[in-house]
């Protein structure tokens, strides 16, 4: 986001793509033109063009970080709510204890949460998930807040940038799911914070200056934090 | 349709009952996002119509003998309010509100790049607050906001339009009286930029030549209310700076 300010260019679905480039993600060709699939921003990268939707579901992509909510328990199995369109079954071999046949509900139960990655996606769209991995696990406490996940890159920042400075500020532990679901653990106050942050983010996500305007934001709220 | 009256529909200066000319549409209102539970959401109000659309999904297909394995499906309901027309009407869907929900779902569905997701379904639900002729293809208009709005890929918007015969003049969007004592009523849906057609019933009749009019008078409403359409749609993100 250079230092250009404003709203970046909003397009329809069945509108006309004037930008040049070869078509991307988001768009369709028809008779030799570019057409946008969805209502969001016109986006150019390496040559090509993409639309990034504004809003819509998680679609799931091999080797994403999602944090999941338990919904069933089976003898060998736990079905994982991930935010797609369909639900993912987390298998005893893809977690990190050793279950016997039948005790998965002493592991996780329903309602809890759970850091994983996706490890394998299907046309069908089958998801398959898996907690077999350095720093994937059960969440406990925190509080967790739901965005759009094509926001989700917007709250990450370049590099991290956006992350890493609202952890700064807040002393506060924040995982960032793929799926737009963002658990956040600290002190009461800093998680009020962030979710202020993040909620400026998710409605200013189409603008530029973005990372500016939340700097300002977390320095006022620090600033009342101590007092004056 | 078809009662036989001595209503003039259209007077001596040729304005309709309501003071519009033969083409022109009443007045439409249109916001997008109004509702926070539904992923998607649309409210119309267009002449006396009061219209809320609602999109979920797309979401696994119950019961799973619905779902389909290399496509998602579509299901609109389309619903009249037991308090939106003059008297009461039984709660429930009746024959016209399944044959309504069955068109408008396959006209729908004729924009969306279904493929995209297998296994799910898309549901679609338009509520009829209160009603004024032409809830159908207003609801249509509601609808592909919604589905817009919940960030469904879609070939382009689809828009609805009635065209209509009264006192054997061609007009374009029919009123309550106009659809009560006129002699046709043609609703359609229209893909504005590829100007086909998604949806055409046609009620009364009309010989082929006014048809052809009719159907031109709807493609070039249907360009205006596009451009409603889009404004709708950028509104709800423009404001927001």
């Amino acid at each position: 986001m250079n230092e250009k300010r404003g709203v970046r260019k909003i397009v329809v679905p069945g509108e006309l793509i004037k930008e040049m480039g070869k078509p991307g993600k988001g768009v369709f060709v028809e008779n030799g033109k570019m057409y946008s699939a969805y209502l969001g921003v016109v986006e150019i990268r390496a040559g090509y063009v993409n639309v990034i939707p504004l809003s819509g579901c998680y679609v799931p992509k091999k080797g994403d970080k999602v944090i999941g909510k338990i919904i069933d328990i089976a003898p060998m199995n736990w079905v994982v709510d991930i935010n797609a369109p369909y639900y993912a079954p987390l298998h005893v071999n893809d977690v990190p204890w050793h279950v016997d046949f039948g005790y998965t509900a002493r592991y996780l139960s329903i309602g809890d949460v759970i850091l994983a990655k996706v490890s394998n996606v299907n046309e069908l769209g089958q998801v398959w998930i898996t907690m077999k991995e350095q720093g994937l696990r059960k969440l406990e406490g925190g509080h967790i807040i739901q965005i759009s996940p094509f926001k989700v890159p917007r709250v990450i920042g370049k590099g991290g940038s956006m992350i890493q400075m609202l952890k700064e500020y807040t002393g506060c532990r924040i995982y960032v799911g793929q799926n737009g679901m963002i658990w956040i653990s600290g002190s009461p106050e800093g998680i009020i914070t962030v979710i202020k942050a993040i909620r400026m983010i998710e409605s200013e996500a189409h603008t530029y200056g973005l990372t500016d305007r939340i700097k300002a934001f977390l320095e006022e709220e620090r600033g009342e934090e101590h007092g004056n | 349709m078809g009662i036989k009256s001595d209503i003039r529909l259209i007077d001596d200066n040729g304005l309709r009952i309501d003071g519009r000319l033969p083409n022109q549409l009443r007045p439409i209102k249109m916001e997008v996002g109004v509702l926070d539970r539904a992923d998607g959401s649309a409210y119309i109000e267009w002449g006396g119509n009061k219209i809320m659309a609602a999109v979920y999904g797309p979401r696994e297909a119950y019961p799973k003998h619905v779902q389909e394995a290399e496509k998602a499906i579509i299901r609109a309901r389309y619903s009249m309010a037991p308090f939106s027309v003059d008297e009461r009407k039984r709660p429930g869907p009746d024959r016209r509100a399944v044959e309504l929900s069955k068109v408008i779902s396959e006209a729908l569905e004729s924009v969306i790049f279904v493929e995209k997701y297998p296994r799910t379904s898309i549901d679609v639900y338009i509520e009829v607050l209160q009603a004024d002729a032409g809830t159908r293809v207003a609801g249509i208009t509601a609808a592909s906001l919604a589905l817009a709005d919940a960030g469904i890929p879609m070939r382009d918007l689809v828009v609805g339009c009635a065209v209509g015969k009264i006192d054997g003049v061609v007009v374009l969007d029919l009123n309550k009286e106009e659809d009560n004592y006129g002699e046709a009523d043609v609703p359609m849906a229209i893909l504005p930029r590829t100007r086909e057609i998604a949806l055409l019933q046609m009620d009364g009749d009309m010989t082929y030549e006014e048809l052809t009019g009719a159907i031109e008078m709807a493609m070039e409403a249907a360009q205006t209310i596009h451009k409603m359409q889009i404004e709708a749609l950028k509104r709800k993100y423009v404001e927001v700076e």
